[in-house]
């Protein structure tokens, strides 16, 4: 058996085929041996898993579920979910949506393409978002935009940093032009946000592309890739029939992107929990609590501060913003939250209090 | 004389076969005024089924028509003292998009549009009206100047889309829409954006975010282009057709969602059949939302403005209740 294992001559017929690239995403719940699509080696799929999904062999960072980002950056993998109740419709009659979305609900056991929440990362409480591209490849139609919008409104409301994970292929074409819109509905309530002196950490993990990438994942503080994770515009086929040119591999990597001024670090899958927390450790002067205020008390009378010191306009808009969706008002949405994960309502309560 | 497009060619047919019968009858003395004028009803009538019931697919064609007006053709028409003004003080000038300013009815404007060539060699240099990051940061610099000196803005939306190229992408094509879009939304002036041709995407929507967006009757506003909406679709990018009816990009459409304010009419034929009358409306109606907003203090403005999409977005919620049980992502 362990002859088998060092075959050299099974290692050498294996070539890095681009097709595999698609494999391993599938493979991962129940495979057992996974193949790195960079290097061509197999791992163990436990093996994998505990080195946080990263090849040990050349650094290849997989990609990863909402579930598994949530267990490695949140303090006790916890988030307390916002907004979950929000799901698509079919706004433009679109042949096939419908029954694409009800596949892809199926295929993740997600809503919707994004997972937003409230939790802590090194004891900082956040508003946190993850965007999912095994869901229709993280596209943004308006659930994604609102949910986004939303998390942006109550970073604002509660006077948190915003971090948001992204992973996307772009607008959602099956949404058409309410797609497209989104882009500017997330942008607005990020000029808002800056505007209040909020901290926007934007996270790009493999791929951030198009419409997501032209809207909020740019509109940050602090822009930050995950190593190898593609982060562009247009995508690499549409760009190489345009200029009639094959792209070098490095092309829209993060690496490449880094190198062209377009991001400001890159950071390693196992490095990234702490360098978020230092990020927001450094911030802590601005936002008034240190990590100890997420337990409890303390952070109440800093968030009261903040909101009230910096005046009306963003009040306005915390408040504004549910009115003209329509609906019940964000807050509203979490109350079953707390009550189905009491334990986790503990973790990052903060100012929860304070607006009810 | 202008160039028909296939849909059009019945008509353009029937217009030869009058037009040969009034020479015939000159020619030979005789009076055929009784048939030629039973044929230009039946013309009239031809025109009217065939303009009044476009589908989609033909509208693309007369949003991409080479002849149709474009921004700088509307610009001459609708303003004054127009002074173009260039470059992005960063890198280059991107004759993609031109704007500068000049006198709406003897009010100081900025205008920006994008700009698509008239001819193959204008459309070279202008990258067929696509953007690189250094034609919006341009756009984005003429709006601040704007803003500072309280001067209402005008855009013209007309490009199939942000320039899809790796120098595009190197300098940074992402951030250049996404900040074009975070700070029109928060310039205390008025902006009111009108879609004269093909509204593609985000280096469309990056000069649209205004108090007020307007549309030709054949313009198309869109995601992605019908063309890359059916190579993604059906791996086939001739059934553009097709897919640009399944995407409710019309005029009629938009306003029917809520996302266009005002339809603008269009001459018999579409824009291009007479670009001085199609310009006068344009400029009407550009001037009747502006004098609405003229009255509107910058906090105002930028209020309405976030309202009209921060509204934007078909959904449902659904009962609480459901979704308990999956609010915990705890491990």
């Amino acid at each position: 058996m362990f002859k088998d294992l060092f075959q050299k001559r099974k290692y050498a017929t294996i070539p890095p085929e681009r097709l595999r690239a698609e494999r391993p995403k599938r493979e991962i719940p129940e495979g057992l041996m996974i193949r790195c699509p960079k290097c061509g080696n197999i791992h163990l799929g436990k093996e994998l898993e505990k080195n946080l999904k990263v090849c040990p062999s050349c650094d290849h960072h997989f990609r990863l579920t909402v579930r598994e980002r949530v267990a490695i950056t949140m303090d006790d993998g916890r988030l307390r979910e916002l907004d979950a109740h929000l799901e698509s419709v079919d706004p433009i009659e679109f042949p096939g949506y419908r029954e694409k979305l009800e596949q892809q609900k199926r295929k993740t056991g997600l809503r919707e393409a994004v997972v937003t929440g409230e939790g802590t990362i090194g004891g900082y409480p956040v508003v946190a978002g993850i965007l999912s591209f095994d869901f229709f490849t993280g596209s943004m139609g308006s659930v994604v935009g609102e949910k986004v919008t939303r998390a942006i409104e109550r970073a604002m409301e509660r006077g948190w940093p915003l971090i948001i994970f992204s992973a996307s292929g772009g607008a959602r074409m099956q949404e058409s032009i309410f797609s497209l819109m989104q882009m500017a509905k997330t942008s607005a309530a990020l000029a808002k946000f800056h505007e209040r002196r909020g901290l926007f950490i934007s996270v790009l993990t493999d791929p951030t592309l198009g419409g997501v990438s032209a809207s909020f994942a740019t509109l940050a503080d602090y822009i930050i890739a995950e190593p190898g994770a593609t982060f562009g515009f247009a995508g690499r086929i549409v760009i190489e029939q345009t200029i009639r040119q094959k792209l070098p591999d490095e092309f829209q990597t993060a690496e490449f992107n880094l190198q062209h001024g377009q991001l400001d670090k890159v950071v390693h899958r196992k490095e990234m929990k702490a360098f978020l927390a230092k990020l927001l450790e450094m911030h802590a002067s601005v936002y008034g609590h240190a990590p100890a205020a997420a337990e409890g008390e303390t952070a109440v009378p800093a968030d009261h501060e903040d909101r009230e010191a910096s005046g009306e306009p963003a009040i306005a808009a915390a408040e504004q913003a549910p009115e003209t969706s329509g609906k019940a008002d964000a807050g509203a949405g979490d109350d079953p939250v707390p009550a189905a994960v009491t334990s986790g309502a503990e973790t990052g309560k903060g100012g929860s209090s304070d607006d009810r | 004389m202008t160039a028909e497009l296939p849909f059009e060619r019945p008509l353009a047919d029937l217009r030869r076969k009058i037009e040969e019968l009034k020479k015939f009858g000159e020619e030979k003395q005789i009076d055929f005024s009784e048939e030629i004028a039973r044929l230009e009803e039946r013309y009239r009538q031809m025109e009217e089924e065939l303009y009044g019931n476009l589908g989609a697919a033909q509208i693309l064609q007369l949003a991409r028509h080479h002849q149709r007006p474009t921004s700088l053709d509307y610009i001459e028409r609708i303003f004054t003292d127009f002074i173009e003004l260039h470059g992005d003080r960063l890198f280059a000038d991107d004759l993609a998009i031109v704007g500068g300013i000049a006198r709406l009815d003897g009010i100081p404007v900025t205008v920006v549009g994008h700009q698509r060539g008239k001819d193959t060699k204008d459309n070279i240099r202008r990258y067929f009206g696509s953007p690189h990051p250094e034609g919006f940061r341009k756009a984005l610099r003429l709006m601040r100047q704007a803003d500072k000196f309280r001067r209402p803005i005008i855009t013209f939306i007309d490009t199939k889309g942000a320039y899809p190229g790796d120098t595009a992408e190197m300098r940074g094509q992402s951030e250049a829409i996404a900040r074009n879009l975070m700070e029109m939304s928060s310039f205390g002036v008025p902006i009111v954006c009108v879609v004269i041709g093909e509204g593609g995407s985000g280096g469309a929507l990056a000069l649209g975010v205004g108090n007020r967006v307007l549309m030709l009757e054949n313009a198309i506003y869109s995601v992605i282009s019908p063309n890359g909406a059916a190579s993604i679709l059906w791996k086939d990018a001739s059934k553009a057709d097709q897919a640009a009816e399944y995407m409710k990009i019309t005029a009629a459409d938009l306003k029917a969602f809520g996302i266009v304010d005002e339809v603008v009419p269009e001459p018999m034929g579409g824009a291009h059949r007479n670009p001085d009358e199609q310009a006068a409306a344009v400029k009407d109606a550009v001037w009747r939302h502006l004098q609405e907003l003229l009255g509107m203090t910058p906090e105002e403005l930028i209020e309405d403005r976030f309202r009209k999409f921060r509204a934007i977005g078909r959904f449902t919620e659904a009962q609480p209740e459901q979704t308990a049980e999956c609010a915990d992502y705890a491990e």
